[in-house]
């Protein structure tokens, strides 16, 4: 196939993300104690003597003197200082930073977690802002810190870190491994070498034992491996390398509202990372989670939060039992790897309702199931799926029962001298299963309890009694609260189903009923509105969508309308459109905020934020409602990139259109302008040998003049157009003004033209031709203007900063005070004789050709002798430095 | 000269041919002309002419895809004369292959100068001159030796070899690149202030005014000119 070696073009556009970013280098470690910050900080050194502008943004030396004696050579941004609840703590002082504009910057321990009112909860947020500003970073972390390799550490140090890095943070950044045999490490923690917090003293000698420490190197070593492949990966998907690297997998995790939910999305996102394989986490919506208390439903929408924000995708998926739904979605995205949690429950649960994993390893054959223990929670309550039909129902449930029970018997009684014992306890089962399938298991028991009841004293002899001579009626009131039991049973099954099969199609209706709102939609901003105000209906919310622009969220569209958002808000909606995450209320970030922005992303870029705020204040979604909102998201922003696409389309083609004409246009009246003047001023000169000398000479200015015109004309329609396409390279001032006193040779006839450029000053990054039109047009313009036989001066200064070509005549010079008028379109002064024969143009594009090129131009007058004095300057970034002699030769 | 040089113009503007005609019978060359690519590529194995001029604006086809083919089919000099300002066009032509070139509106002089300066080429391509002349300079490309007024100029090996390569073709514009590849062969960046140095050195080593460059003259954004005193 032709495509198969085209770039990979999410790989490209990492790679343009990453251009203009900072590049972060991590220095990662075991274990504390190995060395990382003086590691990062000699690197530091180091670069900073190779001439690189290091800072050090913050940088713990925890007394240790060689540390300490390190950081001696740098610069070091002051901290800033925090005063919370009497304390005074430090921190980064990220604005100092950005101000000071390093080019590197060392900021020690990524994990860190800023004090209260930061400007990010966590160090590792300030690390990306100063990336995003293109500051090259190095910072430190050890592995038991990294999101994903959390819950791995913990497992066999038995020590939990609570302050974690996300993966996606080391996904770009070049990983040094800083390492240490663990013999040497326990040596140095025994001489007190390492620092270790107060509070985990407890745990050290634990923590640093040699099975422990080899475990994590081996594991820190694998991380950096595993990022050299990554980045490898990309590599080769950006240049389209025909490799094989693992092609087809595809990874599922199921995860339920049990504890440990986390630990499966972090277990699905490294084994995806493994194969490097797309993955996605699915909660399969049984009829049991209307069960949910609020601490299920957060565990579970947190274990959605994480899969997003690892960068896995999230799906939920109504079913009536969780194997089914489990089996028909992974058959659905053809997933090849699946994980799931195996809950420590009871084996009389187990037996009761059968495991799930055991009947996903029957009856799925073709996938590779893992197993990981979840829940190991023991205390915690395990539900029943049929604890539904145990609700106790209403009051009125009991009334209408009583009622039902005392109607049958009044009816039995009326009717008992035609019928027997046995079709008396018939009759009762009516209102039995009547109850028990209108009202739920309780009112049927009781209904059952009720009947046994009045049978018993009513028709069983002896009646008037609750005693029973019989035992065969024994077991007619053993059968009547059987069926109580059964019956419930059944209708509530039912009744689940039904209700199932209710919210599955509410949700698909409102899926597609929102697809059809959109499509039917004929400008996006009619568009924005359709999406604010259904997803503000569906959800009962108040909504508002933002779209990136260069200042920043522009708010679109809002229900009910708003003009206009907080600062609060909109910096909210700045985070979530450039760190593609949820931002504000009910999210990790930037908390204080009422409203909830989650980005409607596609592919390719984040095409706007939604912002959700509640009335009443409280957090604007629930988390059940997460998946819905998700997929209504993802169909509003492919919608919504469709539309701007097509109207950029729109755009882009309009545009090439006018420019192709344009060009066209130039280029045939250069061509048709130029045409005849080559013959007039060729036959001019071939005229000179037959006709008088002086008409010939007159004929030849004139149309050399005309020439000159028409130039200029061309190149005032190309800078108008902006059709100019900048060629900047490395040009010899003396060649550039060589090249222009020689093509104007004819016009400055009769001046002297003093050339003082000196030759050693350093080239220029100009266009060339753009350039050899300004001097040539500056140089026309003094020609014109200065007295008869005066010298023309070129000159080049070096002055602070910048270098200054100037144009110096002897003559009138400009009228005072409107020295700045003269670059001017059709600008030709009066009141001196500098009027004469010029279009008007020449200094206009001298203006426009050099600012087109980062040059300025002015103009003043000269004291002694009088004249005027044209300057063009160049700005250092312009001046090129001189290689070295080493480098040419 | 002993037989009369033969010089094709290839130019679909009447007026333009006339002018060259004038021009060129003025300095007695043979001349053939053609108004089309077509009817130039057909002239060409007709008449085999020792110059082309070729204009870069044809009815039928671009100029530029003209220019490998007449130096695939003929040994003839071309030289291409082209209204077009713009220099990557002329930087295009050189670099495929074409001689030199003038640009419209031309100075008749100037332009007679170039045809007698690629016939000379010509002339010279079977044994190419051992050394060059240009001012108070000369160029000794056995010996490798550079004098000014008699003595001997200490040039660098790179500064030598633009030199070298740049007197090779006396009065020919040498395009950057082609400088560039023959002094720097396994630099893959264009180093182009690289030649501007090295020029700028050599212009104070051998120049009168180094403020008006006399012998290595610039071609604007295109390259380099050795103007030697045959030139």
């Amino acid at each position: 196939m032709a495509s198969e070696n085209r770039p990979d073009p999410d790989a490209l556009l990492r790679a343009a993300a990453q251009e203009g970013r900072g590049r972060l280098k991590v220095f990662l470690g075991a274990a504390p104690g190995v060395g990382k910050t003086w590691e990062m900080l000699s690197d530091g050194s180091q670069r900073k003597r190779a001439g690189v502008d290091v800072v050090v943004g913050i940088v713990e030396t925890h007394g240790r003197t060689e540390t300490e004696a390190l950081t001696q050579g740098h610069e070091i941004v002051p901290r800033r200082k925090i005063d919370y609840q009497g304390r005074q703590l430090t921190e980064m002082d990220i604005d100092a930073v950005l101000e000071r504009r390093p080019q590197l910057v060392l900021v020690d321990e990524l994990a860190h977690t800023n004090a209260p009112e930061s400007r990010h909860p966590k160090r590792y947020q300030d690390v990306e802002e100063l990336l995003d500003a293109g500051i090259d970073v190095y910072s430190t972390i050890n592995i038991q810190h990294i999101e994903s390799l959390n819950d791995i550490v913990a497992s066999f140090t038995h020590v939990r870190v609570r302050e974690t890095v996300p993966d996606r943070i080391l996904e770009n950044a070049e990983i040094e491994v800083v390492d240490i045999p663990p013999d040497e490490l326990i040596e140095r923690l025994k001489q007190g070498k390492v620092y270790v917090p107060h509070e985990a003293t407890r745990a050290l000698t634990h923590f640093f034992s040699k099975s422990n420490l080899s475990a994590l190197r081996e594991l820190a070593l694998r991380r950096a491996a595993q990022a050299v492949d990554a980045q490898m990966l990309d590599y080769v998907r950006q240049h389209a390398l025909a490799g094989n690297w693992a092609g087809g997998d595809r990874v599922v995790v199921a995860v339920s509202e049990l504890p440990g939910a986390d630990r499966l999305v972090r277990a699905g996102k490294r084994l995806a990372d493994a194969l490097h394989a797309p993955w996605t986490v699915v909660h399969v919506e049984t009829p049991r989670d209307r069960l949910f208390d609020e601490e299920d439903r957060k565990r579970l929408a947190d274990a959605l939060n994480l899969a997003n924000q690892l960068g896995g995708m999230v799906a939920s998926v109504p079913a009536a039992s969780v194997v089914g739904g489990l089996k028909s979605y992974a058959q659905e995205v053809r997933a090849t790897q699946l994980i799931v949690g195996k809950s420590a429950r009871s084996r009389w649960f187990e037996f009761r309702h059968g495991s799930v994993v055991d009947r996903l390893v029957r009856e799925s054959s073709e996938i590779a199931i893992h197993v990981l223990p979840v829940g190991s929670d023991a205390l915690r309550k395990t539900h029943s799926q049929t604890r539904s039909s145990w609700s106790w129902g209403t009051r009125s449930a009991y009334g209408s029962t009583l009622l039902m029970v005392a109607t049958v018997t009044v009816a039995a009684s009326a009717l008992f001298h035609i019928l027997n014992l046995g079709n008396v306890a018939l009759l009762y089962l009516l209102p039995v299963m009547v109850s028990s399938s209108l009202f739920g298991l309780r009112p049927g028991l009781f209904a059952g309890i009720l009947s046994s009841l009045a049978y018993n004293f009513f028709f069983l002899p002896p009646t008037g009694t609750l005693s029973v001579n019989n035992p065969e009626n024994v077991i007619s009131i053993v059968v009547l609260l059987g069926v109580a039991f059964v019956t419930s049973q059944f209708a509530s099954r039912v009744r689940d189903q039904a209700e199932l099969a209710g919210s599955s199609a509410r949700q698909n209706a409102a899926l597609a009923g929102f697809l059809r709102q959109l499509t039917a939609t004929g400008n996006d901003e009619e568009l924005m509105q359709v999406i604010c105000a259904e997803i503000a209906r569906l959800f009962g919310v108040r909504t508002a969508l933002l779209v990136p622009s260069i200042d920043g969220p522009l708010l679109r569209a809002a229900t009910p309308p708003e003009n206009s958002l907080d600062a609060i808000e909109m910096a909210a909606a700045q985070w979530a459109m450039d760190k593609n995450q949820p931002t504000g209320r009910g999210s990790d970030t930037l908390t204080a905020s009422d409203w909830l922005f989650y980005p409607m992303r596609t592919a390719s870029k984040v095409v706007a934020v939604i912002g959700l705020a509640r009335d009443d204040g409280g957090d604007p979604i629930r988390s059940d409602q997460i998946p819905l909102l998700m997929s209504l998201l993802d169909q509003a922003a492919l919608v919504l990139e469709r539309m701007q696409l097509e109207d950029e389309m729109r755009d882009i083609a309009q545009l090439k259109e006018r420019d192709r004409l344009r060009a066209a246009l130039l280029s045939s009246v250069s061509h048709d302008l130029r045409t005849p003047l080559t013959s007039i001023l060729g036959v001019a000169q071939e005229l000179r040998t037959v006709a008088s000398p002086a008409m010939v000479e007159t004929l030849e200015g004139e149309a050399q003049r005309l020439n000159r015109f028409v130039a200029n004309l061309l190149d005032m329609a190309r800078v108008e157009a902006g059709v100019i396409k900048l060629k900047l390279e490395p040009v010899d001032l003396t060649d550039a003004v060589a090249s222009a006193v020689h093509d104007t040779r004819k016009s400055l006839a009769g001046h002297d033209i003093i050339l003082n450029v000196p030759p050693n000053f350093p080239l220029v990054r100009v266009d060339v031709q753009l350039f050899h039109h300004c001097l040539i047009n500056l140089l026309d313009n003094a020609g014109r203007y200065a007295d008869p036989g005066s010298p023309i001066t070129v000159m080049a200064e070096r002055n602070m900063g910048e270098l200054v070509l100037s144009i110096l005549d002897e003559g009138p010079g400009l009228p005072p005070g409107r020295e700045r008028d003269v670059f001017e379109t059709f600008i030709r002064i009066e009141g001196s004789d500098r009027s004469k024969g010029g279009t008007g143009l020449g200094l206009a594009i001298v203006k426009g050709f050099a600012e087109a090129m980062g040059l300025s131009v002015d103009a003043a007058n000269r004291g002694d002798p009088r004249g005027a004095r044209f300057n063009i300057r160049f700005p250092e970034a312009l001046l090129v430095r001189e290689p070295d002699q080493e480098q040419i030769e | 000269m002993s037989t009369l040089a033969r010089v094709l113009i290839v130019d679909d503007e009447p007026h333009i041919r006339r002018l060259l005609k004038t021009t060129l019978a003025r300095a007695s060359y043979d001349i053939v002309e053609a108004e089309t690519a077509r009817e130039a590529l057909e002239r060409l194995s007709e008449t085999k002419p020792d110059v082309v001029l070729l204009d870069l604006g044809l009815p039928d086809r671009d100029g530029l895809e003209l220019v490998p083919i007449i130096k695939k089919q003929t040994t003839a000099t071309l030289l291409v004369v082209s209204a077009r300002d713009a220099t990557d066009q002329k930087v295009a032509a050189l670099d495929l292959g074409a001689d030199d070139y003038v640009t419209k509106p031309f100075d008749s002089e100037e332009l007679l100068a170039r045809v007698r300066t690629a016939l000379r080429h010509r002339m010279h391509v079977q044994g190419a001159q051992s050394s060059i002349v240009a001012g108070d300079v000369e160029i000794d490309l056995v010996n490798r030796r550079v004098l000014k007024g008699g003595n001997d100029v200490h040039l660098t090996p790179k500064e030598f070899g633009i030199v070298a390569e740049l007197a090779k073709f006396p009065g020919r514009v040498i395009t950057h690149q082609q400088l560039l590849s023959a002094v720097w062969p396994n630099d893959y960046e264009r180093h182009i202030e690289y030649l501007r140095v090295v020029i700028r050195n050599i212009r104070q080593k051998i120049e009168t005014d180094v403020s008006r460059p006399a012998i290595i003259v610039n071609e604007l954004g295109i390259g380099y000119r050795l103007r030697g005193n045959e030139s």
